[in-house]
């Protein structure tokens, strides 16, 4: 079998992650910041060890400032629900996945102002085109670091050196990179970065988060909900200090000890190593496919301007067979579609067809990807001489 | 039955009672120990972090140093 759906969420999970929510389970269990027995304190280690991993990776100066959510749409949500206001202006980009866009769509039925500044049609952004999106009542930029669809990298460093001289906050979704890319808040200016833990960090579903840099207003910043925190609890009101004002509710402590570790490998092994075996990867697939007579290949075509995510079409055929006949005849798992993001495939040419998704990860091979790329040939050239 | 002395230290939360012993652990410090908030300090459920009361200058110092925010600190004698 070829799991090539990292994107989506990555498969297999490297050495240790699986044994790190076992341990939990099975030797752990309490709750996290609850009770102050050893257990609970135990439970709690594994929790912080996780938000220190995190902070080490992302360049975050204190892990209490990194707020653990669900997974990245929370994250996200959380920011763009608990800041903008009616009369807020907010500026974001074409090639967004529906995390940010249905949020934000819902807000501009409430008053908040939205600009969405079209990509190329590779998926690339020109952050010129930013800064003239910004009004005197616009209050936040945000911007994901890699396309869900074709993996094309967004200059987000340039994007936060614009909020940065503007005074605006800037929020970059990073699930597609995070682990995979090198990303370091602040040297990019992020105050605001939304995370995954279950694609390039490797670890368990049911886990993301949220960096919150120096520069924002936790009075500003409303919570998604509120509920007990483990700490306070003589008070009926929500705590102003981090991260427990963000997290409310028993954590997922096993999901949280699976991310710890997941992060642990990608620190063991390095983001940089982990990102050249992804690009020499992306690379191959892209020579490949190019040279099949009736696939195109969307984004930039260019291995180091996008992530190991590649989409692609074969003439004639629609994305859900060839996905489909890729499982069933060629054990490769993939994903076909529109990926949750058709802003980004209209802004590609791909909407509503959608294209075959091949999201590759640090775990696949190079012969995995000879395998697909024959595969792919195959399917191709059966449709030719069917027709 | 002797009186013990020890350093109470409080925290805003409880990773940051965490992020401490953390700290302090590697630092060096063998005796802290992470403890339920005693009920005459604060009426919390959070954690608190216990040492010795000769610790309590050295423990203070190098949360400084690591710029671990806490919230107060406190005397308290245990019956042992």
């Amino acid at each position: 079998m070829i799991y090539f759906d990292n994107a989506a969420t990555s498969w297999p999970k490297p050495p240790g992650v699986a044994e790190a929510v076992l341990h939990y389970m099975q030797d752990v269990g309490a709750s996290p910041g609850r009770s102050g027995h050893q257990l609970a304190v135990e439970a709690g280690r594994i929790v912080y060890e996780a938000r220190e991993a995190l902070a080490q990776l992302f360049n975050v100066a204190d892990p209490l400032r990194i707020v653990f959510a669900a997974n990245a749409t929370e994250a996200i949500n959380l920011v763009l629900v608990g800041y903008l206001r009616p009369g807020h202006h907010v500026v974001t980009t074409s090639m967004e996945h529906n995390a940010v866009m249905r949020p934000l769509r819902c807000l501009q039925s409430t008053g908040v102002e939205l600009t969405v500044v079209p990509c190329s049609a590779q998926g690339t952004l020109d952050p010129v085109d930013v800064e003239r999106a910004i009004r005197p009542n616009t209050t936040l930029l945000v911007v994901n670091h890699a396309s869900n669809v074709v993996g094309t990298l967004l200059p987000v460093a340039d994007v936060g050196a614009i909020a940065e001289r503007h005074g605006l906050l800037f929020l970059v979704d990073a699930a597609q990179t995070g682990g995979a890319y090198p990303v370091d808040v602040q040297r990019m200016k992020i105050d605001l970065l939304a995370f995954t833990g279950h694609k390039g960090l490797l670890g368990a579903q049911g886990t993301g988060g949220l960096c919150i840099g120096e520069r924002v207003d936790l009075n500003r910043l409303q919570p998604l909900k509120r509920g007990g925190t483990g700490s306070r609890s003589e008070s009926e009101e929500q705590p102003d200090f981090l991260p427990d004002r963000y997290e409310s509710g028993t954590a997922n402590g096993m999901g949280l000890a699976g991310l710890g570790a997941g992060v642990r490998f990608v620190l063991a092994t390095g983001v940089d190593h982990i990102r050249v075996h992804e690009e020499q990867l992306t690379a191959q697939l892209l020579a490949g496919l190019q040279s099949i007579p009736g696939v195109r290949i969307y984004g930039t075509g260019q291995a180091q301007q996008q992530t190991a995510t590649v989409s692609f079409n074969v003439e004639g055929i629609e994305p859900s067979d060839v996905a489909l006949r890729l499982d069933d005849e060629y054990a490769i798992l993939c994903r076909p579609g529109l990926h949750c993001a058709p802003s980004a495939h209209r802004t590609i040419g791909t909407f509503p067809r959608g294209t075959v998704r091949f999201g590759l990860g640090y775990l696949n091979t190079a012969e995995q990807v000879d395998a697909a790329v024959e595969a792919v040939g195959k399917i191709a050239a059966k449709k030719r001489r069917a027709e | 039955m002797s009186e013990t002395e020890y350093a109470v230290v409080l925290f805003h939360s409880t990773q940051g009672a965490i992020k401490a012993e953390r700290v302090l652990v590697r630092a060096g410090f063998s005796s802290i120990k992470l403890i339920p908030t005693p009920r005459q300090l604060s009426s919390d459920c959070g954690t608190a972090l216990r040492s010795a009361w000769s610790d309590a200058e050295a423990v203070v110092a190098a949360l400084q140093k690591a710029h671990v925010e806490y919230e107060s600190i406190h005397k308290v004698e245990a019956s042992s």
